[in-house]
C-alpha cells in the first residue's frame, strides 16, 4: 500500500454547486479548498433576481451559505485562481494553480468602496451583464464574498487616486501572479456553464436592436439591484415595455446552432420572468413563444398553469422564425408559425432570447489539464449509473459543467460528488481539518455589567457623516460603560488585538461595537470575544454605517443624533446579555435507511463506505423496488446486472445490517438520539439507535382505469411491454402497428403533476421495438415531450428511426374503442383533422404515485408531505434532500418523480447531508434558543402548533407537572413561539422580551 | 393603508415642518434588515428618523413590545419581515401578519390610529424599496401629527390608553387566538389546511368577529383593572369614568373576580368597592 489518502479536497468553481461541495466536505472532516476564477464566489445564482417555482429572492437565500462559506475554519477560499496542472492519482493529488494579481490586500480591504466611488475610469459592469458602467476598481456585487475590492488591470490607467483615498492601505499595484501547489485527495469540478450567444442566430437580431435581450440581461433588469433598480425599461428610449415576447430555445434543441440538447431550464426560467414582470407592470402582457413546455421537475406544472391563469401570460406553441425592428420606434416584430400553420406576425416592445446554456469555454483547457473526457457537446463526460464521476478516478462533477441543469439539481449533485469523495477519502477524514482552541471563559455571572464600547470611524464612511468622537464622549456617559474609543477601522487586525488587550485592563465583561451590520462582522468581533475568553454572546453591535451614515449623507447632525440614539438603545441591550452556553448532546454514528430500493441501497453503501453503521429496512421480502421492473436504459445499460451486483454488496457490507419483511412500528428521539422500533412478519420485535434517518421510501406506478386498461389484455404499461421486451414475449411477434399514450394519470386534475420518466420510457422502448423489427409502425401520442437535458438526443433518434410523434390537447385526449379490433382516435391539432389508428396493442406511460402509506410515516418522523402526498423538503431550492426537522433526510421517488440517474444522486447526496452530522462527536445546539419557566407554563401546547421545527412540546416533566420543553437541539431560536406564548412562559435567549424592552424604552429617555 | 411601490419619492419631502417623527422599526435579521444594509450599501439617502431593533424572526416581534412603543409615546412603528415564502424560518412571517392585525385592532379599541402601525415586506435584493418604505412611512405618520393629534387625545391620556391595549395583548385568550388562527382557519399559501378538533375548517369571518369580541372584552378589562388599580371604585364609579353602563362593568368585574385579578375591598352602605391587583 501506498501513501496514506490526502483528507483534503478541491472545489474548482464556486458557484452555489462549489459552495454547497465545499461546506458538505468541510462540515464532514475534510480540508477544503474553493477557487473561483473571479473575484468573488456565488456565480450565475448571485446574479439572479428570483428562482423558480418559489419565487424566492435568490441573494436572501444564498447569502447566508456566502457568509457561512466565507467564514469556515477549513474552507479556503482562493479567487482569481485556475488549475494549471495535476499530477498524481486517486487519494493523492497535486494540484498546481495559478492566482492572478487582485492589486488589493484582501485582508486589509475593508470593502468600504470609497476607492469605487472615486475611481476616475469606468469599465462595463459584467455583473449588470454590460448594462450599466462599474469603475475600474471594484467588487462583483455588494454582498460579495470575501468582501474585498479588486482591481481590473484591462482598464485601470494607475492614477494612484484609490491608494491615496485608502485609509485601510489595501492597494497593492505591485501584486503578481502567483502559483501555488495544493496537496488534496479528490477533486470536484463545479466550473459551471456559459451563456449561448445569440448573435450566432442572427435572425433574432441581437446586438442590432437594442430592445432584444437576452434572458440573463433581463434577470439583471427585474432584479432590484439590477442596473434599473428593478425597474423594467427598454434599453432604446427607457420606456416601460406593455408587451414582452420570450423565445424559447435560442440555442437548444437546435442543429444549426451545433446544440442539439434541451438547456433544461428555460421554459422555467422565461415562465418565471413572465410571472415577475408582470409583478413589476401590472399591465403588462407577456407572450411565450416554444416548442414543448419542459416543466417536469416537482411542482413546476402547477407554476404554469399559474402563469397562465393567475398572471396571463400567453402561451404559444411555435418555433419564431424571424425578428425585424421599426427602426423609428425600436419596437420589435416577430414572425411565426401559428399552430394552424398560418403565418402571423406581431409588434412587441422588447423580446427576451431564453438563450440555452453552453458548456463552459474552460471545458476543453479542464479536459486537457485534467486528463478528463468530455462529451460531443464538451460537457464533462459522466454515465447515468455514476452520474458525478468523471472519467478520472478521483475527480468528481456537479452542476452545469455535467448537464445543462437548474439550482436543486445542482446541489444535489454538489452534495453527490461530496459523498462520493467522502467515501474515497474516508480513512483520512478528519487527518487535516483544524479545531481552534480557546481560553476558559471568564465567569461573570453575577458582575455588575462593565461595557466596552468600540465606534468605528470606517475610514470616512463613518467618520465623514457622523461626529464620532462625540459619540465616543457620550457613550462614555452611558450607564455600565467603563471604556470607550474610537477606531478607524474597528474591523482591522490590530484593532481586533486592542479590543482583547482592552477587556483584560479595564476587566471588560460585555462587548459593544457600533459600526457597520452584525449580518456581516458579529461573527469577527465574537471571535474576538472568545480569543480574550469572554462567553462570545455578551457581545451587542450598533449599525451606524449601513443604516446610518450612508443613508443620511447630507444630514450630518442629524445622523450624529441617530448614532447616539442607536449607541443607546444597543447598550441598554447590551448591559442586559447574560452568557449563553451552546448545548453538546452526543451523536449516535449510526444511520437508518427506510426504504431498501434503489435510493435505499445507494445511500447505505455510501454511508458504509463514508465509515458509518447503517441499519437498511425493506419490508418487502428482496431489496430493490422499482429497480426490479427495469430491464435497460436510453444509456443501454443492463439493469438487472447493475441491481444484482448492488444487493450483493449490501448484503456482503458488513458495515449494513439489513432488515427485511420488516415493518416500522415506532420512531422516538431527534436528531443524533433516535431509536426505532422494527417488527417483522413473525411479529417479532428488535429495536436500535441511531443519529439520522434517510428516507427512502419509492413511489409506484400508476395503475390506469381509463384507455381500457384491465378490461382488455391488449392494452398494457410501459412497464409491462419492457418485460414482454425482454422476455420476447409472443404477443410481440406479430406486431405491426403500436400506440403509446403518454400522461396517463399524469397531469390531470387527480395528479396535475409530470410524472418526468415517462417520456423517456417510451421512447426507450419504441427505440427498442425498431431495433427488432424497424418496419412496426409506432405512434406516440404525447401533450409535451419533456426529454430534457441529453435526452433530446434519443427524443430526436426516435424520430428518425420513424417513429411518430402526434400531440393531443388536455381537452382532447385520445379515445380507445374495441370494435374486435383496437381504435385510437385522436384530434391532430396541427391538421385539425381526426386520425384513426388501429394498434395491435396500446401502451399506456403511467404516471408515478406517492406510496399509500407516506401519511404515516410522516408522522411518525414529523415531517410534512405536500398536497400530492410526496414528501415535502425543507427548502426546494437550496435544501432539496433534507427535512427541515434536523436529522431527517429524503431520497429518490418518494421526494417526487424522478428518473434513475437522479435517484442515485439525491441517494448521494442525503448521504453527504447526513455525514455533516454523523461526523460529529456532539451536536452543538444553537445558543440563541428558546427557554421555558415552567411554573409559568399552564401547557397549551400553542407553542407546539406554531413551530416549524417541531423543536417545542408539551411533555410530562414530572409525575404532576407537564410543562413545554425545548430540544436544545433542534431550536433554530427564531422566536415565533416566544411571541405566541399566552402565559410569558417562555423567552427567547439573545433577544430576551426584557432586552428588548430596554431597547424600546430607551428610544426616548 | 399600503406601501404604493410607485410614485414615492425618497426625498424627504415634509422635513421643513416642525414635526418630526419619532418611529421605531423591527427588522428582521434575513431579509429586511439586509435590505436596509442594501439601501445603505447603495447610498440611498432617506430621512433620519427611524430607529431599529433587530431581531431574527418578524415572528419574534410580540404585540406587547409593538404596544410599548405607543406607551413610550413614537409617533409611528414599522414591522418589516422577509417577502411571504421568503421566511428564513420557513413561514414566521405568516404568524407576524396575526400578531399585527391582533395590535391593529387593540389600538383601534384605544383609540390610536391605525395607519401608525405598519406591516410590510422586505427583501435581502430592496435597498431603494426599504428607503423609499421609510421615506413614505415618515411621510404617513407626519400626516397623522404627533401622537395624539391625528387622534384628537392629549398624548399623556393616549399613552395610557397604550398601556390598557398593551394590558389586553398581555391576556392569554388573546394570544391564543391569535395563534391559533392559521391551525384552526388554515392558510392556502402554505398548504395549511385549517381543521379543529373535529376536523372541521373554521371560518375566517367567524373567526374575526369572534376575535373582535374578545379584543373588545380584554381591553374593557384592561382598563377595568388599569383604573382600580390604586384606588378602589365601586361598579358605578368605573361604569361613568368609562362611560359604560353598570350593568356591563358588573359582567366584567366578575369575571375578573374569578380571575382573581380583582378584589373587593371595602362596603360603602350598599356599594362595594374593587380594587385590581
Amino acid at each position: 500500500m501506498g501513501n496514506k489518502k490526502v483528507g483534503a479536497v478541491l472545489v474548482v468553481g464556486g458557484g452555489i454547486g462549489g459552495i454547497q461541495a465545499a461546506l458538505d466536505l468541510a462540515d464532514s472532516g475534510f480540508k477544503v479548498y474553493l477557487i473561483d476564477r473571479s473575484s468573488t464566489i456565488g456565480g450565475v445564482m448571485a446574479q439572479l433576481d428570483k428562482t423558480f417555482p418559489t419565487n424566492d429572492c435568490s441573494m436572501c437565500i444564498m447569502s447566508p451559505k456566502l457568509v457561512e462559506c466565507g467564514r469556515h475554519l477549513n474552507i479556503d477560499i482562493i479567487t482569481n485562481a485556475e488549475i494549471k496542472a495535476i499530477e498524481g492519482e486517486a487519494g493523492n493529488f497535486r494540484v498546481t494553480i495559478i492566482k492572478q494579481p487582485r492589486f488589493i490586500d484582501q485582508d486589509r480591504c475593508t470593502g468600504c468602496g470609497v476607492c469605487a466611488r472615486f475611481c476616475p475610469v469606468s469599465a462595463l459592469d459584467e455583473y449588470n451583464e454590460l448594462l450599466i458602467p462599474r469603475a475600474a476598481i471594484f467588487i462583483k456585487y455588494p454582498q460579495a464574498v470575501p468582501l474585498s475590492y479588486q482591481i481590473d488591470r484591462s482598464r485601470c490607467i494607475g492614477c494612484g487616486l484609490c491608494q491615496n483615498l485608502c485609509l485601510a492601505e489595501a492597494i497593492r499595484f505591485d501584486d503578481q501572479t502567483q502559483e501555488r501547489i495544493l496537496e488534496v485527495g479528490a477533486v470536484i469540478l463545479s466550473p459551471g456553464f456559459e451563456e449561448f450567444n445569440p448573435k450566432i442566430k442572427g435572425e433574432y437580431g441581437y446586438g442590432r436592436f437594442p430592445n432584444v435581450l437576452t434572458s440573463i440581461e433581463f434577470e439583471r433588469i427585474l432584479s432590484a439591484s439590477g442596473p434599473y433598480k428593478g425597474h423594467i425599461l427598454r434599453p432604446s428610449d427607457g420606456d416601460v415595455p406593455e408587451r414582452i415576447a420570450f423565445i424559447q430555445c435560442v440555442g437548444s434543441r437546435d442543429t444549426t446552432s451545433g446544440n442539439d440538447y434541451c438547456s433544461s431550464v428555460c421554459c422555467m426560467y422565461a415562465t418565471k420572468e413572465a410571472v415577475i414582470s408582470k409583478e413589476h407592470v401590472h399591465d403588462l402582457k407577456s407572450t411565450i413563444f416554444y416548442m414543448d413546455m419542459r416543466a417536469y421537475g416537482k411542482d413546476f406544472d402547477k407554476y404554469i398553469i399559474r402563469a397562465e391563469n393567475e398572471y396571463g401570460v400567453r402561451f404559444i406553441r411555435s418555433r419564431v422564425s424571424d425578428i425585424s425592428e421599426d427602426p423609428d420606434t425600436n419596437n420589435l416584430f416577430i414572425k411565426f408559425e401559428s399552430e394552424d400553420g398560418r403565418i402571423e406576425e406581431e409588434e412587441f416592445h422588447m423580446v427576451v432570447l431564453s438563450v440555452g446554456l453552453n458548456p463552459t469555454d474552460k471545458a476543453q483547457t479542464l479536459s486537457k489539464r485534467l486528463g478528463i473526457e468530455l462529451n460531443r457537446y464538451n460537457f464533462c463526460k459522466t454515465s447515468e449509473l455514476t452520474p458525478v464521476d468523471t472519467t478520472k478516478p478521483g475527480i468528481f462533477v456537479c452542476g452545469a459543467f455535467q448537464a445543462p441543469k437548474d439550482i436543486p439539481e445542482t446541489v444535489i449533485q454538489a452534495s453527490a460528488a461530496s459523498a462520493k469523495a467522502g467515501a474515497l477519502l474516508s480513512e483520512s477524514r478528519g487527518s487535516l481539518v483544524v479545531k481552534k482552541e480557546y481560553p476558559k471563559e471568564i465567569d461573570v455571572e453575577n458582575l455588575r455589567p462593565r461595557i466596552g464600547a468600540f465606534i468605528c470611524h470606517c475610514g470616512i464612511n463613518i467618520g465623514g457623516v457622523v461626529n464620532v468622537p462625540e459619540v465616543v464622549e457620550y457613550a462614555k456617559t452611558l450607564p455600565f460603560v467603563v471604556y470607550a474609543e474610537r477606531n478607524l477601522y474597528t474591523c482591522s487586525q490590530d484593532t481586533q488585538e486592542r479590543m482583547k488587550k482592552a477587556i483584560k485592563e479595564y476587566n471588560l465583561n460585555r462587548v459593544f461595537v457600533a459600526a457597520c451590520s452584525p449580518r456581516t462582522h458579529e461573527p469577527l468581533f465574537q471571535e474576538t470575544l472568545r480569543e480574550a475568553g469572554l462567553n462570545m454572546y455578551l457581545f451587542e453591535m450598533a449599525n451606524i454605517r449601513d443604516q446610518c451614515s450612508w443613508v443620511h449623507m447630507n444630514e450630518q447632525d442629524k445622523a450624529t443624533e441617530k448614532a447616539k440614539d442607536l449607541v443607546r438603545m444597543g447598550l441598554a441591550k447590551c448591559a442586559r446579555i447574560e452568557p449563553l452556553q451552546r448545548i453538546s448532546l452526543p451523536m449516535t454514528k449510526r444511520g437508518l435507511v427506510i426504504g431498501g430500493g434503489l435510493s435505499g441501497m445507494v445511500s447505505a453503501l455510501n454511508l458504509a463506505e463514508q465509515g458509518f453503521q447503517v441499519c437498511l429496512v425493506e419490508r418487502e421480502k428482496e431489496l430493490g423496488g422499482n429497480l426490479r421492473h427495469i430491464y435497460y436504459t436510453l444509456e443501454q445499460n443492463d439493469i438487472q446486472g447493475y441491481l444484482y451486483a448492488m444487493i450483493d454488496r449490501v448484503k456482503r457490507n458488513d458495515r449494513i445490517r439489513l432488515y427485511l419483511s420488516a415493518k416500522i412500528k415506532d420512531i422516538e428521539g431527534f436528531v443524533g438520539n433516535y431509536k426505532t422500533t422494527l417488527i417483522n412478519e413473525g411479529g417479532e420485535i428488535e429495536s436500535f439507535e441511531h443519529g439520522i434517518i434517510i428516507v427512502a421510501t419509492g413511489g409506484n406506478e400508476y395503475k390506469p382505469t381509463e384507455y381500457l386498461y384491465g378490461n382488455d389484455s391488449r392494452v398494457i404499461t410501459q412497464r409491462e411491454l419492457e418485460e414482454r421486451i425482454v422476455t420476447s414475449h409472443p404477443s410481440l411477434i406479430p406486431l405491426h402497428s403500436i400506440v403509446m399514450i403518454q400522461c396517463v394519470g399524469s397531469r390531470d386534475n387527480d395528479r396535475p403533476y409530470c410524472s418526468r420518466y415517462c417520456c423517456s420510457a417510451a421512447i426507450k422502448n419504441a427505440i427498442k421495438l425498431k431495433e427488432v423489427n424497424k418496419d412496426i409502425n409506432i405512434y406516440i401520442l404525447y401533450r409535451d415531450m419533456r426529454t430534457y437535458g441529453f435526452l433530446e438526443d434519443y427524443y430526436k433518434k426516435a424520430r428518425e428511426e420513424g417513429v411518430i410523434f402526434i400531440r393531443y390537447d388536455e381537452e382532447n385526449r385520445p379515445v380507445v374503442t374495441n370494435n374486435g379490433r383496437l381504435s385510437v382516435s385522436i384530434l391532430e391539432p396541427l391538421l385539425k383533422e381526426k386520425l384513426i389508428i388501429n394498434p395491435d396493442i396500446i401502451v399506456l406511460s403511467t404516471a408515478i404515485t406517492p406510496q399509500d402509506d407516506n401519511k404515516e410515516l410522516a408522522q411518525m418522523l414529523k415531517v410534512p408531505l405536500n398536497a400530492e402526498n410526496f414528501y415535502l423538503e425543507a427548502h426546494v431550492k437550496l435544501r432539496p434532500v433534507e427535512f427541515a426537522t434536523d436529522g431527517v433526510f429524503l431520497a429518490g421517488l418518494c421526494h417526487a418523480p424522478k428518473g434513475i440517474s437522479e435517484s442515485i444522486q439525491q441517494a448521494y447526496a442525503a448521504v453527504s447531508r447526513a455525514v455533516t452530522l454523523l461526523n460529529q462527536d456532539e451536536i452543538e445546539a444553537e445558543g440563541q434558543i428558546c427557554s421555558v419557566d415552567i411554573t409559568k407554563c399552564t401547557a397549551c401546547g400553542i407553542c407546539e402548533s406554531v413551530c416549524a421545527y417541531k423543536a417545542i412540546e408539551v411533555t410530562q416533566i414530572t409525575e404532576r407537572i407537564k410543562a413545554a420543553k425545548v430540544n436544545e437541539a433542534l431550536c433554530k431560536g427564531c422566536g415565533t413561539c416566544v411571541a405566541t406564548c399566552r402565559c410569558g412562559a417562555l423567552d427567547l435567549k439573545g433577544f430576551t422580551d426584557d432586552q428588548i424592552f430596554q431597547a424600546i424604552t430607551t428610544f426616548i429617555y | 393603508m399600503r406601501f404604493p411601490d410607485e410614485g414615492v419619492s425618497i426625498k424627504d419631502e415634509g422635513s421643513k415642518t416642525e414635526f418630526s417623527p419619532k418611529i421605531l422599526s423591527f427588522l428582521c435579521n434575513w431579509c429586511s434588515y439586509a435590505g436596509a444594509d442594501l439601501a445603505g450599501v447603495s447610498r440611498f439617502q432617506y430621512p433620519t428618523n427611524t430607529r431599529v431593533i433587530r431581531v431574527m424572526c418578524s415572528a419574534r416581534v410580540d404585540p406587547i413590545m409593538i404596544l410599548e412603543g405607543f406607551v413610550q409615546g413614537l409617533d409611528g412603528i414599522l414591522v418589516l419581515g422577509c417577502h411571504l415564502g421568503d421566511c428564513h424560518y420557513i413561514h414566521g412571517n405568516y404568524f407576524t401578519i396575526k400578531r399585527v392585525k391582533l395590535t391593529h385592532k387593540l389600538l383601534k379599541q384605544a383609540g390610536i390610529h391605525q395607519d401608525r402601525l405598519y406591516l410590510d415586506w422586505v427583501s435581502a435584493a430592496e435597498g431603494e424599496r426599504y428607503a423609499k418604505m421609510i421615506a413614505w412611512f415618515i411621510d404617513e405618520v407626519r400626516k397623522l401629527g404627533p401622537f395624539g393629534e391625528v387622534e384628537g387625545i392629549d398624548a399623556e391620556e393616549l399613552k395610557e390608553r397604550a398601556k390598557v391595549a398593551q394590558g389586553a395583548a398581555r391576556s392569554d385568550k388573546l394570544r391564543w387566538l391569535a395563534g391559533k388562527e392559521i391551525d384552526l382557519c388554515g392558510e392556502e399559501r402554505i398548504g395549511i389546511q385549517g381543521k379543529n378538533v373535529y376536523g372541521e375548517q373554521v371560518s375566517k369571518e367567524d373567526y374575526d368577529i369572534l376575535m373582535n369580541e374578545n379584543v373588545l372584552n380584554e381591553y374593557t378589562r384592561s382598563g377595568i383593572i388599569s383604573l382600580i388599580r390604586e384606588n378602589p371604585l365601586s361598579i358605578k364609579e368605573i361604569a361613568s369614568k368609562l362611560k359604560m353602563c353598570p350593568a356591563e362593568v358588573l359582567q366584567h368585574i366578575s369575571i375578573l373576580e374569578h380571575a382573581g385579578v380583582v378584589f373587593l375591598t371595602e362596603e360603602e352602605g350598599r356599594t362595594p368597592r374593587y380594587i385590581g391587583v
